[in-house]
Parts: C-alpha cells; sequence; structure tokens
C-alpha cells in the first residue's frame, strides 16, 4: 500500500492522512447531486404509490402532465399553469435585464461613493425576507387590481431577478474598459451608439447569462406566486405546491424530470458562456 | 483673456461632468423606483399595519401577542431552533467539503463545483419532493435500512423536524460552500509552506494558519444560511408535515386563513428586524465587496 504514503500537498501530508477526507468528500457530493435524480425513474412508474425502484414502467404521468388542459378541473391544469409560468418567465428576461444593465451600467460610471450608497439599496429584494416582499406585493397588487394577473407576476418576478441580473452585468463592466467608448464619443458616436456597437458586444456573453438566470429565477419562483397569483394564472411551481401539500401526485414526478431537465440545460450553457469569457 | 477662457473652459467641464453623472444616476432610476414602490412603500406600510390593533386604532397589541401567546413563542424557537441546527450541520458538512476542493487542481476543483451548482440551480420544489420521495415510510431509505436489518419496522423520518433539516441542509449547503471555497482558493499556499519549514505538523499549520485565513468566508456563509433559513417556507412546510411551523409559515398563514395583516405584519417586521441586525453584523464583520464585485 504504498500509494497511501504519496504526498498530496507540499506540506508533506500523506494520502492515508487524507483518506477520511476524501471518502468524506465524496459522499458529500453525491448527496448533493443523487437524491434530485430520484425522481427520474419514480416518474416512469406505472403504480400510483411512490415506490422505488418501480415494479413496472409506464408514461402515464407524463401523460396525466401533457393532457391535463382536456381535465375540466382548474386546480390540475398543468399545461396551462405551465404556459404562464413560461409567459411570465420570458417577460421577466424583457423587464429585468434591460433594467438590471442599465442599473449596473450607471452604477459602473458614477463615483464610487454614489455606488456604496446605491448598491445596498439595489440588492435588497435580496436581503429582504421573500415572504415579506410576497405579502407586501400582494396588499399593493390588492389596490390596483393587479392579483392573479400575468402582470402583476411580471412584476414581482423582476424585482427577485433583478439583483442577480445587476451582479452579473456589474462585474462583467467593472472588467471592461469604458475608455473604448469614450473613443467612440471623441470620434463623434452619440452616447447610445457608443454603449450599443463597442460596449454591448463585448459584453454579450454576460447579459445573455443574466437573461437565462432571471428565466429560471422566474421559472422556479414559489413564494410571491403562491400570494400573487391565482384564478386563471397559477404558476407551474405554484400548483405543485398546493398539489404536494395535499397528497403525493406521481405527475408531479414527470413534471419534476422536465423541469431537472430545463434547469441543467440552461447551467450548461451559463457554464459554456461562461468558459467563452466576453473578450476584454 | 487667456486666463479668463482657462475660467470659462473648466467650467464648462465641470458642467458637463455634473450632466455626466447626471445622466448615470437617472439610468438606475428604473431600478431605484422599482424598489421604492415595491420594496420600500410596501414593507413600510406592513412596519404601520404592525401598529394597528384590531379596533383599527393604534395599539401595540400585535407585539404584545407575540411576548405573551404561547404559540408564537414556540415558533419563535422552532425558527430559531431549525436555523441554528441547520447553520451548524451545514459548517461541519461544507468545510471539508470546500477545503477538499480548495486544495485540488483548478481542474479538479471545477469538476466538483459542478457538483455543488447543479443542486443550486434545480429547483427547490423538486429537490424537497424528492426528500419527500426518499424519507417517506414506505421510501427508499427505509426500504435499504429494512434489507439492511438495521432497522425492524419503518421509521418516520418525514413530517417532522428530522425531513425539515435533511431537506434544508441539502438546499442550503452551496450558500456555505461558495462563498467558503472562494476564499479558501484565495489563501497564499506559501503560508503553510512556511509554517511546515518552521516545524509545524500539518495539523498545527492547519489550526493556525489555513483555519483562522478561511474564517471571513466562513462567516460570510454561514451569515448567508443562517439569514436565508430564517424566512424560510416552502421545506418546512411540505417536509414538516404541519409538524414545524416556522415564522413565515405563520406570517402566510396569518394572511391566507385569517385575514388578520396586523399580527402577520408584526411577526414580518420582527423577522425583518432580526435578519437586518444580522447581516449589519455581517457587513462589520466581512466586506461585502468580497463577494465578486470589486
Amino acid at each position: 500500500m504504498s500509494f497511501l504514503n504519496k504526498n498530496v500537498s507540499e506540506t508533506q501530508i500523506r494520502l492515508k492522512n487524507r483518506l477520511w477526507l476524501y471518502i468524506f468528500s465524496f459522499i458529500t457530493l453525491f448527496l448533493l447531486i443523487v437524491p434530485s435524480l430520484v425522481v427520474i425513474p419514480m416518474s416512469f412508474s406505472a403504480s400510483q404509490y411512490l415506490e422505488f425502484p418501480p415494479q413496472e414502467w409506464s408514461l402515464r404521468w407524463y401523460e396525466n402532465y401533457f393532457f391535463s388542459w382536456k381535465v375540466e378541473n382548474g386546480f390540475n391544469d398543468w399545461m396551462a399553469a405551465t404556459w404562464t409560468s413560461i409567459k411570465v418567465a420570458v417577460l421577466t428576461i424583457f423587464v429585468a435585464v434591460p433594467i438590471g444593465t442599465m442599473a449596473a451600467y450607471g452604477l459602473v460610471n458614477s463615483s464610487s461613493r454614489t455606488s456604496k450608497i446605491l448598491f445596498p439599496i439595489f440588492i435588497s429584494p435580496m436581503m429582504v425576507p421573500i415572504i415579506l416582499v410576497a405579502i407586501g406585493l400582494f396588499y399593493f397588487f390588492v389596490q390596483f387590481k393587479l392579483v392573479g394577473s400575468v402582470l402583476g407576476l411580471v412584476i414581482g418576478h423582476s424585482l427577485v431577478a433583478l439583483p442577480l441580473v445587476l451582479i452579473i452585468v456589474f462585474s462583467a463592466l467593472k472588467n471592461y474598459d469604458m475608455n473604448q467608448e469614450k473613443v467612440a464619443r471623441s470620434l463623434g458616436a452619440g452616447r447610445f451608439r457608443a454603449f450599443r456597437e463597442i460596449t454591448l458586444p463585448q459584453i454579450k456573453f454576460s447579459i445573455i447569462s443574466a437573461s437565462l438566470i432571471a428565466f429560471l429565477t422566474s421559472f422556479d419562483e414559489i413564494i410571491i406566486s403562491l400570494f400573487v397569483a391565482g384564478g386563471d394564472n397559477s404558476t407551474i411551481t405554484r400548483s405543485m405546491f398546493l398539489a404536494l401539500r395535499d397528497q403525493i401526485d406521481p405527475t408531479i414526478a414527470a413534471i419534476s424530470t422536465i423541469l431537472i431537465i430545463i434547469s441543467s440545460g440552461l447551467l450548461i450553457i451559463v457554464q459554456l458562456l461562461g468558459n467563452n469569457k466576453d473578450q476584454h | 483673456m487667456s486666463a479668463t477662457s482657462d475660467h470659462l473652459n473648466q467650467d464648462g467641464l465641470k458642467k458637463l461632468a455634473a450632466r455626466e453623472n447626471l445622466t448615470f444616476l437617472g439610468l438606475t432610476l428604473p431600478y431605484l423606483l422599482m424598489v421604492a414602490f415595491l420594496i420600500v412603500i410596501p414593507v413600510g406600510w406592513l412596519f404601520y399595519l404592525s401598529f394597528i390593533g384590531r379596533d383599527g386604532t393604534f395599539s401595540f397589541e400585535n407585539y404584545e401577542r407575540m411576548i405573551t401567546s404561547r404559540s408564537y413563542m414556540r415558533i419563535f424557537i422552532t425558527t430559531f431552533k431549525i436555523s441554528i441546527l441547520t447553520t451548524i450541520i451545514c459548517t461541519l458538512i461544507g468545510y471539508p467539503l470546500a477545503y477538499f476542493m480548495s486544495q485540488l487542481s483548478r481542474k479538479w476543483a471545477n469538476i466538483c463545483m459542478v457538483g455543488v451548482l447543479i443542486p443550486f440551480w434545480t429547483s427547490l420544489l423538486v429537490r424537497t419532493y424528492a426528500w419527500l420521495v426518499l424519507l417517506q415510510k414506505k421510501g427508499l431509505l427505509n426500504n435499504i435500512a429494512l434489507d439492511l436489518g438495521l432497522i425492524s419496522e419503518p421509521i418516520k423520518i418525514v413530517h417532522n423536524t428530522t425531513g425539515t433539516l435533511i431537506g434544508m441542509v441539502h438546499i442550503m449547503l452551496p450558500f456555505l460552500i461558495l462563498p467558503l471555497y472562494a476564499n479558501m482558493r484565495a489563501i497564499d499556499k506559501d503560508c503553510l509552506k512556511a509554517a511546515s519549514s518552521l516545524g509545524a505538523t500539518p495539523t498545527r499549520a492547519f489550526w493556525t494558519v489555513f483555519f483562522p485565513l478561511s474564517l471571513p468566508g466562513l462567516f460570510a456563509g454561514l451569515l448567508i444560511v443562517f439569514v436565508l433559513c430564517l424566512g424560510f417556507y416552502v421545506t418546512p412546510a411540505i417536509l414538516g408535515g404541519g409538524r414545524v411551523i416556522m415564522a413565515a409559515m405563520k406570517i402566510s398563514s396569518n394572511i391566507e386563513l385569517y385575514f388578520s395583516w396586523g399580527a402577520a405584519s408584526a411577526l414580518g417586521v420582527v423577522l425583518l428586524v432580526v435578519t437586518a441586525i444580522i447581516l449589519y453584523i455581517a457587513s462589520k464583520l466581512v466586506s461585502l465587496d468580497q463577494f465578486g464585485n470589486k
């Protein structure tokens, strides 16, 4: 067992001293990744009960999900809820990304004193407990008849997505040399044109990442949706949460599988964009 | 002549700079308005509501009830107990993992990082549901334990505090590991080499050199986890099975079931104040600039 005596760091720690750390770390990583994946085999089970491993296989829960609009029952109208979620998530990108990018641009260019005051205000939607934001919005939306509307959901989700967009675009702009824009303007380009033709192409990967993260944030959001959504406009996560409180419906395993595929797909894209870093 | 034109020139430049600054501030305006209208005003309104009694006049009854009522006391205790336990367990599991990752080459560390990020981006609801499936009476965990003969009949590990803790630790772990790992990566390895060249054993070098240097990252992660736990709603609602009631759940049921805005607001204000105090302490301990922005 001579390999156990191999040095694993520059300070004479041998592999056998570290072995427990390696084993512990592998178990932890395993426990981080694998439990979520258990829903995938469950979703193909034929049984109503959640037995593992499934005795028989079927696609009935997927059928249940994809053809749920046939059921005359608002509560389990998964397809309608999915469409609302997608609609709201896409609209959230169009609200949060421009507003967040504008603020990041303003913040990068303003004095350090101003940005020191503004930064905590900007990340406040992340700091205030989300339940408080949710009931605050609910109270506010009741006055403007926005409860149960797509617009209300988009506003609420944009609020949660904004700090993430800001942080991503802000750190991209921090590493970008703003003098390039000054050069363009000294050559006669207007401020907006300088931004669009010089800066934007160089931070586009960060903007795309921010968009995907805004989409995912909205798509996964539950608590604001619980209060603000309603009537014909339930979101998919809200319907899942309400169904989970009452019973363990295997349809949720099917939807969960689809959600895992969507989020890991988006994560891979974001990671690839990260490797493809914006060139400064 | 030339002195006056210089003067005028400078004046003009100053004005331009001022206008420039104003434009940049203007760009942040939509964001500021959203925060003002959707966070500051609604939360301020809740603050006001928390001081309105049942008869519609100014009173402290919502706060008095929290101190005198047993059920509120129990909710505070549950909320803090779950949050503290989750934070401790996350630290015990997360610190060794972050340390392990910080010792690997960049390439391998990035591969492990994917393992941390996958759950981070998987829907919270999906992960909570997966634990419900795993931990239930006829679930995978019970079945394995039965097959191995560890237990003679299924044990109850969900719809109680244990289940809630398992789910919350799983969800919170990435929040602890990300800042901690970033901090550990930044520790100069030469410090450890210096310690060992001066005769420190690896254990001693770790505790006297590495561990103190990793404390800022640990505190940052710990406080983030604790603050997030305080406001947790979805996981305890599903994995707690109605037996674990945390502050956020009480706020929600006060409104959904009892339409009792005063009571909900007062609880919300307490939650907000506790969160603000912790974040203030955090900002004093760790410079917030660390979080990848500067």
